[in-house]
């Protein structure tokens, strides 16, 4: 090998040269610090140096790695069970009085999303925003881990033995024994009760609603004989009359009137009649909101209302007329409405005022509504208890009469107008058990905790209606030391039996037989549990009677004088029972549009006259209210929501709001849901936040929610939606529309279907692990929701007409948002998606600012994993309800509405696995999924035979801000009212 | 040489250089006076401020800011834009005089560029700190990468905002780096502390002043020169493309590019005027920034002030010609009219109105008056911002999407930070850099004197 050199010093002795070259260099240094300054210009490499280091350090320290968390995969793997896949099982809800029957997802063993079960002729398919967000019930930290005695834990087996020696001793005593529980639905549980009460000694069994149907119950009771809730058939019904019954939101069965109303409203298809729908209330409900004509009222002004119409019916049948107290409100058009559609309306009352109930029975009957719009054949159960029933308890047990108390599913220290009352009775007890699966006001005041399992752990059965059965089905063995009430109550009286033993006797030896097709009854057994429902044909033995109207006629009062406070059940919160769920909390009120708390709404002029506005504070009858001014509130009253201020409910339950329960008044025996003569009077220099998410009213004349007429409409299929024909007309664009092959999906949103109900703003948040923000954050209006409804005033400020507008990302065919990202994290997919890379997005929310509907929204802070965030994600069960297929997005970056773009891979991979194109309407958002209206259809735009495809040739279809041109898959069909009376 | 009787003297006294060099060099080497201990004093407790306010950006997130769904820009973009205004003095300044061969610019220049700097460099934090996810700022750099590779969007002109900003802070610090080289090595012949010998000796990179030297500089310096001229139109005009690109009513407008560009001139030249009149006051630099510098600075911004105004007017007027309701609503509902109202009009009194003063020449002399209107217009130019960003988004095309926006105590202090931030290096630039560019003021010291008169080629007398 040749040798080079560079000098001759090398060459001679190159070690010798290397050793002068280091010490040279260590000399410049040297010379360099001292600040020589030939040597100075050095300092370049230096600054080189540094420089590389620098950036080779920052370059280190953000690559680190993130930390790992590691997955265990099962070591025996069940066999129903594939990591990845979810499976779905029937099962029924039935609480806080309200029934659906629901599929639910279950991933890798966990219950994650409600889902309608479309074969139960009851829900149809469709759930209400309760039943969506009761998943996150089974997760909730505040839930009992197992039972406990004065606040201590204890085993079942001590707890039983306990509990047994002190009923035996009642027993041989004759000791009454009073197990108070809310409306049972179920027939196997009825059954167990009927076990536990015959066998138990001087035991009562009573039925308690906070919120009752006692006075319809009642009723019923005079004009049928029976205690029944009538079968209301919208769908049949060409025109409604409804006297503060919200039976959109909280009224009854919500979910199965929503159905039928919208079918009984909807005008696809060429479709060109639908029903009038007449509203008398006070407050803004969400179906005044949807009513063609409303009229506001006081809620004593609604008796001489209805007898006015009663008699205006009466005197053009020819029938009877009935003295009593003058209306103030010309109701001649209305009869003149009804009877011209006699067979074919319905008259309802929320009323808990017997006497109102018989006259609205008189009405009905007059216009023939019986066995045709209004059935008694399949009558609802789903509301039993009778008002005097816990008040006779309440003075039983002060009198001593009563030694213990077994309550279930009921809370009266709360919402109990006496509930302070109660409880201290309740603590006088000999014996009080609560089987209560969260604490509760009404479990602190007992002595004995023996938690029931959450209704998706329970085997159970139900019958919301007469005949219309169903089965409930564990879908995840239970999370916590639970049992159900029915296997304890039948342990007491000596039957030691697992429940889904007792409910297949139960189905084996009474509904098996009330089919023939059938002949096995394992087949039977399985089939229904499979499908969820078991519906029988049944036939009404009742005759109307017109015994008592006349008397209830005279018992009408005359309208009060004063502002009138009414309360009303929230269409979140309900009656207070699931206070601490946050996904209810922070939905927003579709028509106030306010979350986490309630609040009084006072009318316009009244807010004018005596200087108030939103969240000042005034004082009714001494108690500190919020203020909110809610157009469309009836003169001189007040609305204020029930199921608020929950003093023992959880970390997001407690203290939210007001408890109004106590001032639920009584009259013969029923509550009274509103107060006469209130005192009202402004709390100087207060003010109180409001979770307000939607503070402006008016579309302020651009034309946002295309509506028209009905008369308009038939005339001209386009009317109020001029603006898309011009629009398009008038499109010009420099650049090439985006083409699609394949798939381009799309959404068409019946604003005529839709009620403006919120279902599906939280079946969203189910699928879709959106978090919740709490009340600050939501007054900031930093609402996570993808999807939101938009509720516009139009006209008249005292009362009213609404619009209801889901909006949710209108996945742009010209998206603003796309070409404004600088890291290209929203990019539009070649199915007509605009996409979310929530690892690529950096946060600069120039998007946000872009997107002319504002459906973008921005991670502000960590929601998941955050003590400040103490809501449903922050414990290791809370987390348990996140959907595995959907991004928990970090703080930081932006997100929003992706068409359940899982749902749409799902199906899609199915059907490449199965060789087959995707089937129309296979695919279904979540959204589209379980809404109540079925507002929303979701598909694919480029299937011309596909539901989507048709909706969007409606000559009603047109898109949002259409103007802008960017080219939305979202389509709105024009809301028409049948205003023309 | 372009006659300059009209200007008179470019410098008063009648200096020697070495009295140049000497007077100039005062403050480095005189004692620091009371007050400059105090204005930093205050100045770092501003800083401070900022610096915890960032903090708590940083760890807390965004949410710490008033933004919200409706309105995802506030205070961070308009203190941005703001700043970059301030900062586009300094390379206006000495590009623009320069090419127009304003020889007056010389006493100015220096602080111009300082003050062009440490705008620069405030405006900088704001962008980067109002990411989501800020540590991840250098995905919008377009490099190769792992990644896929993923690249930026070329079309999005937050990445030509980054480019541009980046860009420019370069290219004017290095000019105004390269600028003060000669200075430093004055320093470091001159001074007597050996420690200001090691540290101005380090920074003046071995400057002997030899002839090649002096070449080469002064071709970097047209270098340098000749890319900043195209990058002060260039910056302004790709961060007005942040809001032109915009769908938003009020912001979607083929106006604001050269818009925002001579606004940003304008909220630049009144940041000079008034750091001007302090360097004047503070250091009696009176001799080298005469009432003449100050009267050319107010003529120019009489000038701009007229484009600004013509600008605003214009803007409505498309905006009502443009028959679009939503960009009818913005300008006349809720600028001229309506909840902002206020700050409309105070913007276009301060920034069209109020300059127009300096029409009379009692007015541009009038050192007291000059320094409010020039604060006035940095104002008015914070307001202008405002306008833009806030009015736009709180009510745009939804109303049920309209919110409110307040900045929080965050947002402020972040503000009030880089206020803190810029002054103080302001005063370490008063304290430790040549307020003045001495080799260049030396060139001009001696024109329109009378004994060098006579020796001007093609002089002749107009008196």
């Amino acid at each position: 090998m040749k040798t080079y050199w560079r000098s001759i010093e090398e060459l001679n002795n190159p070690k010798e040269l290397r050793r002068e070259e280091v010490r040279e260099e260590a000399k410049q240094k040297s010379m360099l610090l001292k600040g020589d300054q030939e040597l100075n210009a050095s300092s370049r490499r230096d600054f080189l140096k540094t420089f590389g280091f620098s950036i080779a350090a920052a370059s280190i320290i953000a690559s680190c790695k993130r930390p790992v968390d590691k997955a265990i995969p099962y070591l025996m793997k069940p066999d129903e069970v594939t990591p990845g896949i979810a499976d779905y099982y029937s099962t029924s809800y039935f609480e806080g009085n309200e029934y659906g029957s629901i599929l639910v997802k279950v991933r890798d063993g966990r219950p994650i999303k409600i889902e309608g079960n479309t074969i139960s002729s009851v829900s149809q398919g469709g759930t209400s925003a309760r039943i969506q967000a009761s998943v996150l019930n089974l997760y909730d930290d505040a839930r009992y881990t197992g039972p406990s005695k004065k606040g201590n834990k204890i085993t079942w087996e001590d707890a039983d033995k306990e509990i047994k020696l002190l009923l035996d001793s009642m027993h041989s005593n004759r000791d009454k024994v009073v197990l108070l529980t809310s409306t049972i639905i179920s027939p196997s549980t009825h059954e167990a009760i009927r076990e536990f009460v015959e066998k138990q000694a001087n035991t009562e069994w009573i039925q308690y609603d906070p919120v009752s149907a006692s006075g319809l119950l009642q009723a019923n009771q005079v004009s049928f004989g029976a205690k029944i809730i009538p079968d209301y058939r919208f769908e049949k019904a060409k025109v409604v009359v409804s006297f503060g019954a919200d039976f959109l939101g909280t009224w009854l069965s919500t979910v199965e009137y929503t159905k039928s109303y919208t079918a009984g409203r909807q005008l696809q298809d060429g479709r060109k009649e639908m029903l009038r729908h007449y509203q008398f209330e006070s407050g803004m409900s969400l179906s005044g909101s949807n009513a063609d004509v409303r009229f506001p009222i006081k809620p004593s002004e609604e008796g001489a209302i209805l007898l006015a119409l009663y008699n205006a019916i009466a005197k053009a049948k020819g029938g009877m007329v009935l003295p009593g107290v003058q209306s103030s409100i010309d109701i001649s058009d209305l009869a003149k409405d009804l009877l011209e559609n006699e067979k074919q309306s319905i008259v309802i009352s929320g009323s808990n005022d017997v006497n109102i109930q018989l006259l609205v029975n008189g009405i009905n009957q007059l216009l023939g509504n019986y066995g045709q719009t209004i059935r008694l054949e399949n009558p609802l159960l789903i509301k039993q208890g009778i008002d005097q029933d816990i008040d006779r308890l309440l003075s039983e047990m002060k009198s001593g009469k009563v030694k213990a108390l077994f309550v279930w599913n009921a809370n009266p220290v709360y919402d109990h107008p006496k509930g302070n009352k109660f409880g201290a009775e309740i603590r006088k007890l000999g014996l009080s058990v609560s089987f209560s699966e969260y604490p509760d006001e009404t479990t602190a005041a007992c002595q004995y905790i023996l938690p029931e399992s959450n209704y998706l752990e329970s085997w159970n059965d139900f019958e919301p209606k007469a005949g219309i059965f169903s089965l409930a089905q564990p879908v995840i063995a239970p999370i916590f030391d639970s049992r159900q009430p029915q296997v304890s109550l039948l342990k007491w009286v000596g039957k030691e039996i697992n429940y889904r033993d007792y409910l297949q006797n139960y189905w084996k030896e009474n509904q098996f037989h009330q089919q023939k097709e059938i002949s096995d009854f394992k087949q039977f057994w399985n089939m229904k549990l499979q499908g969820g429902v078991f519906e029988t044909q049944l036939e009404s033995k009742l005759n109307y009677s017109p015994d008592g109207i006349k008397q209830a006629a005279s018992r009408i009062k005359s309208a009060g004088s004063g502002i009138e406070m009414a309360l009303y059940e929230s269409i979140a919160i309900g009656n207070g029972k699931y206070a601490n769920n946050p996904w209810l909390q922070e939905l927003p009120d579709p028509v106030a549009k306010i979350s986490w708390d309630n609040f009084a709404a006072v009318p316009v002029a009244y807010a004018e006259a005596n200087g108030l506005k939103n969240e000042d504070v005034i004082r009714v009858n001494g108690m500190e209210l919020p203020v909110f001014v809610q157009p469309g509130q009836a003169k001189d009253t007040i609305s204020v929501a029930l199921g608020y201020g929950r003093e023992i409910a959880g970390k997001v339950g407690d203290h939210t709001g007001k408890n109004l329960y106590p001032f639920v008044g009584e009259e013969d025996g029923n509550r009274k849901y509103f107060i006469s003569a209130a005192k009202v009077d402004k709390v100087p220099d207060k003010t109180y936040n409001l979770a307000i998410s939607q503070t402006h009213y008016s579309m302020e004349g651009r034309s946002i929610v295309s509506e028209t007429t009905l008369n308009e409409y038939i005339k001209n299929p386009v009317s109020g939606n001029e603006r898309e024909v011009e629009d398009l007309a008038k499109a010009v664009t420099l650049y090439k529309e985006p083409v699609y092959n394949g798939h381009h999906w799309g959404m068409a949103i019946d604003l005529n279907s839709c009620t403006g109900c919120g279902n599906c703003a939280i079946a969203c948040q189910a699928e879709n692990n959106i978090q919740v923000i709490g009340k600050e954050q939501v007054r900031n209006r930093r609402i996570m929701h993808w999807l939101r409804i938009d509720r516009y005033y139009s006209e008249n400020p005292e009362n009213p007409k609404v619009s209801f507008q889901p909006v949710m990302c209108q996945h742009c065919g010209n998206a603003p948002c796309e070409n404004v990202c600088p890291v290209e994290a929203t990019p539009h997919s070649e199915e007509g998606l605009n996409q979310i890379a929530y690892n690529r997005c950096v946060g600069t929310k120039y998007c946000m600012n872009n997107c002319p509907y504002r459906v973008r929204r921005f991670n502000w802070f960590q929601y998941v994993k955050n003590e400040k965030f103490d809501f449903a994600s922050n414990s290791d069960l809370g987390r348990m309800v996140l959907n595995p297929d959907v991004t928990v997005r970090s703080r930081g970056v932006v997100e929003k509405c992706s068409m359940c773009v899982q749902r749409i891979q799902e199906k899609k991979q199915l059907a490449k696995l199965e060789g087959r194109p995707i089937a129309e309407g296979e695919i279904k958002t979540a959204c589209a999924q379980s809404c109540p209206g079925n507002a929303i259809v979701f598909g694919d735009l480029l299937n011309p035979e596909s539901r989507i495809s048709k909706l969007f040739k409606d000559k009603r279809n047109y898109h949002l801000l259409e103007e802008l041109h960017t080219l939305p898959s979202v389509g709105y069909l024009t809301k028409v009212r049948n205003t023309n009376a | 040489m372009y006659k300059t009787d009209i200007r008179g003297k470019l410098i008063d006294g009648d200096k020697s250089l070495t009295q140049i060099s000497q007077d100039i060099l005062a403050p480095i080497d005189a004692k620091t006076p009371t007050w400059w201990y105090i204005a930093m004093a205050v100045s770092l407790m501003m800083f401070a401020w900022g610096a915890r306010s960032i903090y708590v950006t940083l760890t807390v997130g965004i949410g710490s800011w008033g933004q919200n769904n409706t309105v995802a820009w506030g205070w961070e973009i308009i203190n941005f834009v703001w700043w970059i205004g301030i900062g586009h003095a300094g390379t206006a300044f000495s590009i623009f005089l320069l090419i127009l061969r304003q020889k007056w610019r010389s006493s100015i220049n220096r602080a111009a560029e300082a003050m062009t700097v440490a705008a620069v460099i405030c405006a900088a934090l704001f962008p980067l700190i109002h990411m989501g996810r800020s540590w991840l700022f250098f995905w919008v750099f377009p490099y190769p990468n792992t990644r896929g590779p993923l690249w930026v969007n070329f079309n999005s002109p937050l990445f030509w905002d980054f480019v541009a900003v980046s860009t420019y802070l370069l290219i004017s610090a290095s000019f105004w780096y390269f600028g003060m080289v000669p200075d430093f090595a004055t320093i470091r012949d001159t001074t007597k502390s050996k420690i200001k010998r090691a540290v101005y000796g380090f920074f003046a990179f071995g400057w002997t002043g030899s002839s090649k030297e002096w070449l080469r500089y002064e071709g970097l310096a047209f270098v340098l020169g000749g890319i900043a001229a195209v990058l002060v139109v260039s910056v302004h005009s790709i961060v007005s493309t942040d809001f032109a690109a915009g769908i938003e009513p009020g912001w979607h407008s083929t106006i604001f590019p050269p818009f925002f560009v001579v606004g940003a001139i304008f909220s630049g030249f009144a940041m000079v005027l008034t750091l001007v009149t302090l360097m004047k006051k503070l250091y009696k630099m009176d001799d080298f920034i005469t009432a003449n510098h100050v009267d050319a600075v107010c003529r120019i911004l009489v000038f701009i002030s007229l484009i600004m105004g013509t600008a605003y007017i214009t803007e409505i007027f498309i905006a009502w010609y443009s028959g679009s309701e939503y960009e009818v609503f913005t300008f006349f509902r809720n600028r001229i009219t309506g909840e902002y109202a206020y700050q409309f009009w105070f913007m276009f009194i301060f920034n069209a109105l109020l300059p127009q003063l300096f029409w009379s020449k009692k007015v541009r002399h009038n050192i007291w008056i000059v320094f409010a209107i020039s604060i006035c217009i940095n104002i008015g130019m914070w307001l202008e911002r405002y306008i833009i960003i806030v009015t736009s988004l709180t009510k745009d095309f939804l109303p049920a999407n309209w919110a409110e926006y307040h900045p929080t105590m965050v947002e402020i202090g972040f503000y009030v930070g880089t206020i803190g931030m810029f002054s103080a290096a302001v005063l370490l630039f008063f304290k430790y850099i040549p307020q003045i560019a001495i080799h260049e003021v030396k060139m001009i010291s001696k024109y329109n004197t009378q004994q060098f008169d006579h020796l001007k080629p093609g002089h002749h007398d107009y008196e």
